[in-house]
């Protein structure tokens, strides 16, 4: 994958985001963030780019690019699979998953997959923690976008129309984009993209379902007792 | 009598484009704001402390107390922090409420600044989770545009500007002083207490730090008055919560209920237990919270029932688990998360959670005696307690509760020589392949 320079452009948006807050060092998780976007990893550069717009040291960034698991010092693929092996979605089959996928793409954790002939796109592959989906296992993550209800079979069609070049869409969400425009997004530059997808997943419905259909609700206001406090 | 399921943030999930302003304002949102302008902020940390909410990211702090322990004679800016760093392994009830409903929060970090007296609030949401906070954003923008936040707020003198925050990846961020850490640019490692963030917490201002849920039930605390709220629920644990059910049941999902429901009747709406199958153990808030089992199906699942059975209420995360599962596997893999995810601050967690993979391995592979399950409660004693955060006391809840329900289970995999289980059974697939 290439790595562009930090241009004029990056590091006014490094400032911009400092900015946003009292004390500019709270910064520092997006600016992580928006050089990944950039150079597709936290490279010695990005990390001298923080350290001087922050005026601390580029030992103090690294320290903290390296406690993160998000930030990566190798590069990954313009697709970054995630596979939740936590406890609930490694029994309901994430541990079947992230072998098929091991095997299928020939890779390791956290390695990236082997461009062939004929592919566009690049993927790699991690296990993950508890991405707060449980309802929707077994989980996949693509660049942090929900893939819900996988199976080995699925996790493969879905790798596989990624590498491809198709458009893949997320289970509960958008179009996926590349994981360098998602960790954009993460610096908090939105990409306008956020009424793509549904409100809510099947499983997220379901004991609202159950309310509406027995016309359950929450205690009528009016019934409720007087109000205590207030004017 | 209430109703057995309450949806009050789960209200828009299925409305189209729930996520917008326009539904959410045809709902009545943000309609409490000028009622909480039109009272004093004293007045609104009243309402809240009246209506017994507690904190609804595991710890079930009275919400309003917390509140009043912000000095508001210190000259320092105060400020509001929401915990959107939702990681506690089974839980899963703020994400999709931050998808489909972020306005509820927004409308409530808004009613809570100004009832703390809090002129910036920031909402620090996990990293992994990129739609949620490009919801979150867009909902925050929109609120900016409609005159919600910004300066002089519907013409109250009060002002508030608010920052989404994205994390990096650490479950330890979910941890409050740690999360602050985060937010201050700095490695997600929780901070000595006393000073409480109440007193010296970002920036060393005070601080209050409360999870999504909770924010998010303050509007109709606000809008129908601490009375309404506090008419749901149990004697001390009062109002609704999500309940999130995941695992071997046959409709998973969230079901938002007065606190105080049991599992048998979650179970009942959600189908039950996956059919041919049978209940073993679950966990009632997340994975720090000690495991049950089908002894504990009536236990009301509120602050003090949960705790009097040896556990904790937590998250509501209820992860459920059948027969074909086995807990030394799940605890292991638990137990792989809280080493992976220790910061490293303290001894007994750095070093603990690693000798705790170490026996627990062996004990999976059937390898060691009798005795490796004393010392591996040894070792709990050892991290209970003795560490400087609550991940490390977490990190020993599943071990010691399940060697307590299942010590036969452990010995059969030492009489085995190995886990007696096939994990092929549990997997949310199996059993489909011979009827397709």
């Amino acid at each position: 994958m290439s790595t562009p320079p930090i241009l004029d452009k990056t590091l006014d948006e490094l400032r911009e985001i400092a900015a946003r807050y009292p004390e500019p060092r709270s910064g520092l998780l997006p600016m992580l963030h928006l050089v990944q976007s950039v150079q597709g990893r936290i490279t010695p550069e990005g990390i001298e780019a923080c350290a001087a717009i922050l005026d601390i040291s580029p030992a103090e960034v690294s320290g903290v690019a390296t406690f993160y698991t998000m930030y990566k010092r190798h590069g990954v693929g313009d697709y970054h699979v995630g596979v939740c092996t936590n406890t609930l979605c490694a029994v309901m089959g994430g541990d079947a998953i992230f072998e098929r996928l091991k095997d299928h793409l020939d890779i390791g954790n956290d390695e990236v997959a082997v461009q062939r002939q004929g592919d566009s796109k690049t993927v790699s592959l991690e296990h993950i923690e508890c991405n707060a989906a449980c309802d929707f296992a077994p989980v996949m993550m693509v660049n942090w976008e929900f893939m819900d209800n996988q199976t080995p079979d699925s996790a493969v069609q879905v790798v596989e129309a990624l590498r491809s070049g198709h458009e893949v869409s997320s289970t509960r969400g958008p179009k996926l984009c590349t994981w360098r425009e998602a960790e954009r997004v993460l610096a908090g530059f939105p990409d306008g993209r956020a009424d793509e997808g549904p409100t809510a997943g099947e499983a997220s419905l379901a004991g609202l379902r159950i309310a509406r259909e027995r016309g359950w609700t929450a205690p009528d206001p009016s019934e409720a007792p007087a109000k205590e406090t207030g004017q | 009598m209430t109703d057995q399921l309450t949806p009050v943030l789960t209200e828009t999930w299925d409305v189209e484009q729930g996520w917008k302003l326009a539904p959410y304002a045809a709902l009545g949102g943000y309609a409490a704001l000028d009622t909480a302008f039109a009272m004093s902020p004293d007045d609104v940390i009243t309402a809240v402390k009246d209506s017994g909410l507690r904190g609804r990211g595991g710890a079930g702090f009275p919400t309003g107390m917390k509140w009043s322990f912000i000095p508001q004679d210190n000259p320092k800016p105060k400020y509001l922090v929401v915990n959107a760093d939702e990681s506690e392994p089974g839980t899963c009830k703020d994400i999709p409420l931050m998808m489909g409903n972020p306005h509820v929060l927004v409308e409530g970090v808004i009613l809570s600044s100004y009832a703390i007296r809090a002129n910036k609030a920031f909402i620090y949401i996990r990293g992994e989770v990129v739609h949620v906070i490009r919801r979150v954003q867009a909902a925050v923008e929109e609120a900016y545009a409609a005159g919600h936040l910004g300066t002089d707020i519907h013409g109250s003198g009060y002002d508030l500007d608010v920052v989404v925050h994205a994390g990096a990846g650490a479950y330890i961020c979910g941890e409050e002083t740690a999360l602050l850490e985060g937010l201050e640019g700095r490695r997600g490692q929780p901070r000595l207490r006393p000073p409480f963030p109440a007193v010296a917490g970002l920036y060393a201002s005070p601080t209050v730090i409360n999870n999504v849920e909770s924010i998010a039930s303050v509007p109709a605390i606000v809008r129908h008055g601490a009375a309404w709220f506090a008419s749901m629920g149990t004697e001390k644990s009062k109002g609704h919560g999500i309940f999130s059910l995941s695992g071997h049941v046959v409709t998973p999902g969230q079901y938002e209920a007065p606190l105080g429901i049991t599992l048998r009747e979650l179970l009942e709406l959600a189908g039950g237990i996956r059919k041919g199958h049978q209940l073993k153990f679950w966990t009632p808030g997340g994975s720090s919270t000690p495991l049950l089992t089908a002894e504990h199906l009536d236990v009301p699942l509120d602050f003090e029932g949960v705790g009097a059975v040896g556990s904790m209420l937590g998250t509501r995360a209820l992860q459920i688990f059948d027969e074909t599962v086995c807990v030394v596997r799940a605890v292991l893999r638990w137990t792989e998360f809280y080493k992976h995810e220790s910061c490293g601050k303290c001894t007994p967690c750095r070093e603990g959670t690693w000798w705790l993979v170490q026996a627990l391995t062996r004990l999976e592979n059937g390898q060691g005696t009798e005795a490796d399950l004393d010392q591996l409660l040894d070792q709990c004693d050892n991290i209970l307690g003795r560490s400087f955060c609550a991940l490390g006391d977490g990190a020993t809840s599943p071990i010691s509760s399940s060697i307590a329900h299942f010590r036969d289970e452990y010995l059969a995999h030492l009489s085995h020589g190995g886990c007696p289980f096939d994990a092929t059974r549990s997997t949310a697939w199996s059993g489909q392949e011979v009827t397709a």
